[in-house]
């Protein structure tokens, strides 16, 4: 028994390793990870300029966290290109994380203080 | 129609013996359950989800005793940025060489996932030097476990990030010997990947320790 192969795919070892990586060649990997270096490097900059008020820098160091994870966990994870049960097995984790330690510190912040 | 034809699914890869996951005789299919996705994918995904509940839990009270320390010593006196983000950059690079091996492994080539498996497992080791020496720094400075709320919110929450990379480094080595004696059963490149999985999750939640714990002042 035999099948037919198309040859393109066959010479060219790019195209085989992006197929057993999800889509995603280990030199995109490497710019990924480049990537979140140079995030990691910009939120301790963000920290180290003087006078800038907390309410910037919170939610700047905040919004390059949440890129940095999604970043690790679509790509490095493969959740992007992986079935939406697995997903939906680990969002649910993260969303129900998210929801009750919120609902718990702002209960702390408003009660108690 | 091409004119080239390969034997399915390219033969140079012997075929394991099947020892459960309904007799399918592929190593690359043993894993599939009937509903199309692996079982232990799914498994390993909900582990994950229900650690993302351990770790807010941990985080939360952190953050809710971040300011409690009292007289004692605050975490504003104690961290050092610098040294912290280069352990940071460790871990975020040992997660370039999990997903190298990972892809290694599904091109089958064993010698270079051991490598990348193994670069991995030093780079998780070098970031756990760097925690113990980060911790001794401190209890030197006075922040002892039982010191103040923050103290005993800072030292639990890292402390149990540090035990998830040790399990990790563990994992890791003993996945390279198993692999170097051939004894893993089944799909090695899924096997290689729940792993990586793994070893990914405990990146990301130290993206989130990172952040919350050491860059947002207190």
């Amino acid at each position: 028994m035999s099948i037919d192969v198309d040859p393109s795919i066959k010479a060219d070892p790019t195209a085989h390793d992006e197929h057993a990586s999800h889509g995603v060649s280990d030199k995109q990997y490497v710019l990924i990870a480049l990537f979140l270096a140079v995030l990691t490097a910009m939120e301790v900059a963000v920290t180290e300029i003087a006078g800038m008020p907390e309410v910037l820098l919170v939610p700047s160091l905040l919004i390059m966290m949440v890129i940095k994870f999604l970043v690790v966990v679509s790509y490095f994870m493969h959740l992007k290109h992986d079935s939406a049960i697995f997903k939906f097995s680990f969002y649910i984790g993260l969303g129900g994380a998210v929801v009750l330690y919120a609902a718990m510190l702002a209960t702390f912040h408003f009660f108690i203080g | 129609m091409s004119d080239t034809t390969i034997d399915p699914p390219q033969t140079a890869e012997p075929q394991s013996t099947p020892s459960h996951g309904g007799g399918q005789g592929h190593s690359d299919v043993g894993h599939q359950s009937t509903t199309g996705i692996s079982n232990t994918k799914l498994a390993m995904w909900l582990f994950l989800g229900s650690e993302c509940l351990l770790f807010g839990g941990l985080i939360s009270t952190y953050m809710l005793y971040r300011n409690r320390q009292g007289d004692a010593i605050g975490p504003d006196q104690l961290w050092d940025i610098p040294f912290t983000s280069a352990t940071s950059f460790v871990l975020l690079m040992s997660s370039l060489t999990m997903v190298l091996a990972v892809s290694a492994a599904k091109r089958k080539e064993e010698r270079n996932t051991r490598l990348w498996l193994t670069v991995t497992a030093l780079l998780g080791a070098l970031f756990l030097a760097g925690q113990v020496y980060e911790f001794t720094v401190f209890y030197r400075e006075g922040l002892g476990y039982t010191t103040s709320l923050f103290s005993s919110s800072f030292y639990t929450l890292t402390g149990f990030h540090g035990v998830h990379v040790a399990v990790g480094i563990i994992m890791l080595m003993s996945l390279v010997g198993m692999l170097a004696k051939g004894r893993i059963v089944g799909d090695k490149a899924e096997t290689v990947e729940m792993v990586g999985l793994y070893w990914h999750f405990v990146d990301v939640v130290w993206i989130v320790i990172f952040t919350l714990v050491y860059l947002i002042p207190a």
